[in-house]
Parts: C-alpha cells; structure tokens; sequence
C-alpha cells in the first residue's frame, strides 16, 4: 500500500488519532452545534414540559399535588403504550390512522370474553386473543401496504372507519345501553392497583442502578478496546439526574396513593422495545427503512417483511394500549376509541422528538411524549375547559409539535446532515 | 499485464426490446488493475455493469471469474463472488452512523445483541487501511459528512467483505476537486492491494490520472482498449466519439 499516496489525503497534517476521553465541554459544545444545526433532540419536549408546568401549575393549584401526580401517572399509560407502537411505523415513515379504534377493538375483545358466564374466560385467554387479534389486524394492514402497495395512510384511513364500526357492531348487540363493565378483578387491577411505597421504592431505585450498570459496562468494554467513551463525569451527570428524578416521583407519588402498577408495565414494554429497536439488527434495519429504503434492499434486507412486522408490533402495543384504557375506566362502550385519542397517541410520539419522516425516533419518545399529552389533557380537565376548547388546543399542541419537525428538519439540510 | 484477468466477459450482449444496448463486448479487469470504463450517454457502460452486478442477465456471451465460466443470477451472487459495486447513489441511510451503514444487512451479532464494539474497530480498521483520515469518528451520522467522506465511506464498505473486483460508477461526478483528488487516491489504493478495479467515469483528467488501461464503450460495442500510459487524450476522446464500429446495429456482421 503506498503511504506516500496517503499523505495527499490529510492536507492539515494535523489529525492525531483522537483521544479515547471527550471532555464534557467538548461533548456539550458538539450538542449545542447540533442544536443550532436543528437537531434539537429532547430539548423541544423538556421547554414543552416546563411551559405546561408553569401554566397549570399557576392557573390550577389542584395540578400539582401528590393526587394528580398519581392520575396523570394514569392517563399517561394508555397513550404511551400505543404511541410506542406510532413511534415504530413513524420510524419506517408510514403511518396508522387506524390504532384508536384497533386499541379499542383489543379493548372490547378482551371485555367482552371476560363476561361471567358468557363466555367467562379467565384473564390470561381474554387478553392473550385480544392481543392476538390486533396484531393480526396489523398483519393485514401491513400486507395490504406492502404487496398492493397502497399508502398506508389510506389503507389505515379504511381501517378507522371499519373498526369503529367493529366497535360500535360488538358494544351495541353485547349490551342495550352500549357500555360492558369489566367484572374480572386481575383486569381492573392493571390500571386500578399500586405498587405499596416499598415496592415502588426498590423498582425506581432498582432501574437507575441498571441504567448505571449497562453505562458503566458499556464504557468499560469500550476503553479495553480503545474505543472513544462518553466522558466520565457526563455519564455520571445523567446516571445522577436519572436517580434524582426516579427518586423524586418515587417519593411524590408515595404520598398519594404511591406508583400505579400499570406504570411498571408501561416501562417494561417501553425498555423492552428500546432494546429491539437500539440492539438488534432487525431494530437496526428498522432504521435503515426509514432512513433510505433503497439502501436496505440493496443491503439485502427484505424491506417488505420490516414493514409487515412493524404494523404487527403497531397492532400488538394498539391492543395492549387498549387493554390498560379499558381496564383504567373498568368497561367499554360505543365510544371506546374516539374521541382525540388517535391525535393523542401520534400527538405523544412526534412530541417525544419522533420525526414523521422517518428514520428517526426512539420508543423512550412515545413515554416522554405522553407525559406531555397527557399533563395538557389532565391540565385543561382541572381548568374545567369545554370539550371544543380541549380539542382545538390538542389539535394546536400537535400542530406545533409537527412545526418543529419539519422545521428542524429544514435546519439539518441546511447545515448539510439531512 | 501478466496476470490473468479476474473478471472477463466475452462477447456479452442485451438487448432491451428493440434496443441493442450491448453488442459482442468484450471487457476485462486483471487484479491489481484499474480499469476505467469510458463512453458517451447511452454506450452501454451501465447496461455492462448491471450485468456483471446481476441486476439483470446477459442475453449472450460468457462472464469469467477468476478463470471459470460464471452465470451471476443475481446481486447476491455477485457480491458471494466478490464482485461489490459502489453506485453512484451510494445506497447509504443518512440517519445511520458510518458504522451502521457500513454493516447493514451483514450485522455482526453476540446472540441477538448487535456487537457493537467489534463492528466498530473493524469499520474502524478497514478505514485506516485505506488511510481515509477525514472522518472525525465513525459513530457520526453519514448525514452530516461531505461528498467525498460519504464516497469513501461507501468505497470502505464495498472493499470490507474481503471483495475481489470492485466496480466504480462516476465515483467523482458529484465532488469537489480536493474530494476528488481523496476518492482517485483511495481508488489507485485499492489496486495496489490486489483488487481489481473498474472505474466509470466521464471525466477523462481523473481517468488518465489513475486508470491503468481504458475500455471504451460506443453505441453498445467495444470500440478500443487503451494502456493509459501509450495513449493521450485525444485518443481516447476520438474513439468515444468516432471509434469505428464492427457492426452497424439492426444490420448483420459486417467483415472488415
């Protein structure tokens, strides 16, 4: 090989091989050209949660105390868990119209075989087939979009109108008034129980030293091959505020009621699926079909069967997202699904730093995402606002949230990183 | 040259309907060898490369490799065969960082967990073995690098997989002259590792300046080869536009 050909490449001279350890300023300068350049990150949702905070908490002192600390812990679920599933079809850049009436389709299976006596399954089978139900309807949807190559906006437009009338079919012959209650107690207790202070304590105290654990290996493995390594004091910096935040909500929430059990399952969906999407290479293909779908096929990966199977986890997280509203509100009815929840749940992914043109995005958005969503609903519940007013203002919270998409968008092209 | 050729195709022919795209060409690339691939809009230069590259099959004549009779049924072929070809698309995903891209499709895993570390050192390794300097670190996103880093990115991935025969397609038509100047030296370093390389490109300055030997294309036929260091430009240049065919299309064989 000829060296002296190499020369001519670096005209500098100048290019040490890097230094193993980033000094924090050097990481945080290299984040803040990355904001200017319109990469903002989670920034957009931290100023959005501040603004929430300052605006309820000064119109309505009910909003922020211990109580609905606990509610909005509540109301955040449902969205989150549905909105990891948006996360993963935004990533590919499609999209489903379809999942609050799929959420509500899961909801109102599992509801309907729980009925005593008719047919009265137990738990595990009523939600299992509801489960099994939605993430077929995903299959479909998937298929649909793939071999007949239908947009999917289109495909899953169809589809709201089909399951609501799905919904509205099963909840009017099941019942004269339109409503079933859930009888089943291990249902209602999904989004009707605590976790008692000790629990919660040794869960939130017990994930950041995970966190902690999987940074600490991380960088370890990395500097014993001589690897580059986040610096050291900023890992310790957000293992810190982690714990501080966990602990925070830990404590806040213990003095209400104490952390809702459903959060735990919230959190193991929003982990596991951050595991798949950041660790796997069927997550890493995810990626690659959002990012440039050309380049995946050429890469050899069969781009038709991620599609396929991100429609079926947007099924599967739709049917549990539906399980945990129904059993928040311990029945369904005719209008199960309706309502803002699907301007919700997309309003929560693309809030959560989501880019609905694809390729980027992490299921961790969909909970961050959520928490805001849910504090503008919750926020304008305690105000007392009419349901006009709260639409429109959900309406212009998305509306924003999808501003600063394309906005930052435009700013990376412009800095040349599209 | 005194190797044998590692890719050879003889008297290879497509046609698209009506349309004669190649006619009884031959083209070969000896390891070790750059070999551009030079003519005018629509001499078949791409239709060649295509086939090589099993995008699609020849209608006729023989493709060897490394000495034997090869039928290439598709891009997976031709990348078992080591034949990797660097389009001029690049087919990279902006939003993954080199690493990423340079793996995709071929993840290297422990288990079901990507190995990250491993992938990176040798993305790493395979960077520096082809002295490309510029990139800051290989964990950037390919959105935010130059023409020429994403070309030399893309030329790293291409050579990674242990690839004997690596194919060109106008790898500086979008660069700059200091780009340039990076991508033709990554391509001289990648013959003088024994691969053999196939250049296309318009720009004859840059083909002069790396290519051993020059095949030029007109209107589906092979009109001349050239060794760069016997001929000029002129040459060249009058070949791509009037060097003389053996057959007239949509005629019979003509004997001269």
């Amino acid at each position: 090989m000829s060296e002296t050909m190499a020369d001519s490449e670096d005209p500098s001279g100048a290019s040490e091989p890097e230094t193993p350890n980033e000094s924090v300023k050097e990481y945080l300068a290299a984040w803040w050209v990355r904001v200017k350049a319109g990469d903002l990150g989670s920034l957009p949702l931290i100023i959005g949660l501040i603004v929430i905070l300052l605006v309820f908490g000064l119109a309505e002192e009910v909003f922020i105390t211990p109580r609905n600390f606990t509610n909005l812990l509540l109301q955040m679920s449902g969205i989150a868990t549905i909105a990891v599933g948006v996360v993963f079809v935004l990533l590919i850049a499609e999209i489903d119209l379809s999942v609050a009436y799929v959420s509500a389709v899961g909801g109102v299976i599992m509801t309907l075989l729980l009925r005593p006596g008719d047919p009265g399954w137990p738990w595990f089978l009523a939600i299992a087939a509801a489960l099994l139900i939605t993430t077929i309807i995903g299959l479909v949807t998937g298929l649909i979009v793939t071999k007949a190559g239908v947009p999917s906006f289109v495909v899953t437009l169809a589809g709201l109108l089909v399951y609501s009338g799905v919904v509205l079919t099963l909840t009017t012959e099941a019942s004269n008034s339109g409503t079933v209650r859930i009888q089943d107690d291990t249902v209602i207790d999904i989004a009707g129980s605590f976790l008692g202070d000790a629990l919660g304590w040794i869960l939130g105290l017990g994930s950041v030293a995970i966190y902690a654990a999987i940074q600490l290996r991380t960088m370890i493995t990395r500097r014993s091959r001589g690897l580059p390594t986040k610096p050291p004091l900023l890992v310790g910096l957000q293992i810190g505020g982690l714990a501080l935040a966990v602990a925070w909500a830990v404590w806040y929430a213990n003095r209400d009621r104490g952390v809702p059990f459903v959060l735990l399952i919230v959190l193991v969906f929003v982990v596991f699926w951050s595991f798949v999407a950041a660790r796997t290479a069927f997550g890493r293909h995810i990626y690659a079909v959002g990012g440039n779908p050309e380049a995946a096929r050429r890469a050899g990966i069969n781009v038709d069967r991620i599609r396929i199977a991100v429609f079926m986890i947007m099924g599967f997280m739709a049917g549990s997202g539906g399980i945990i509203l129904a059993s928040r509100i311990r029945s369904v009815s005719t209008g199960t699904g309706g309502g803002n929840l699907l301007l919700e749940v997309i309003a929560a992914a693309v809030i959560g730093g989501t880019s609905l043109f694809g390729g980027r995005g992490r299921p961790v958005n969909a909970l961050l995402g959520a928490l805001v969503i849910a504090s503008v609903g919750n926020g304008m519940d305690l105000l007392g606002l009419a349901a006009g007013t709260k639409f429109i203002v959900t309406g212009l919270v998305l509306l924003a949230a999808v501003l600063v998409d394309s906005l930052s968008k435009k700013g990376r092209a412009a800095a040349g990183m599209v | 040259m005194a190797d044998e050729p590692i890719l050879e195709c003889r008297g290879v022919s497509k046609h698209f309907g009506a349309v004669q795209a190649l006619y009884k060409v031959d083209f070969e690339v000896c390891p070790g060898e750059v070999m551009a691939l030079v003519g005018d809009n629509g001499a078949g230069k791409s239709t060649l490369i295509k086939g090589i590259a099993g995008i699609y099959p020849f209608d006729d004549g023989q493709v060897r490799f490394e000495g034997s009779d090869v039928r290439i049924s598709g891009p997976a072929a031709a990348a078992g065969l080591g034949i990797e070809i660097v389009y001029q698309d690049l087919a990279l995903a902006d939003n993954l960082d080199v690493v990423g891209n340079m793996f995709l499709g071929r993840e290297r895993k422990k288990g079901l967990v990507l190995d990250e570390t491993s992938m990176e050192q040798d993305a790493q390794s395979t960077l520096d073995s082809l002295s490309v300097r510029t990139l800051q670190s290989v964990r950037q996103t390919v959105a935010g690098l130059s023409g020429g880093q994403r070309q030399a990115v893309a030329v790293a991935k291409a050579v990674m997989w242990e690839s004997k025969v690596v194919i060109l397609d106008e790898p500086t038509a979008a660069l700059g002259v200091a780009q340039t100047r990076q991508v033709l030296d990554l391509t001289r370093r990648l013959a003088d590792r024994g691969l053999g390389v196939v250049i296309i490109s318009h720009n004859l300055h840059d083909i002069f300046e790396v290519a051993d030997r020059i095949t030029v294309l007109r209107l589906g036929q092979q009109v001349d080869v050239f060794t760069t260091a016997d001929s000029d430009q002129q040459e060249v240049v009058h070949s791509i536009t009037a060097g003389s065919l053996q057959f007239v299309p949509g005629m019979t064989e003509i004997d001269d």
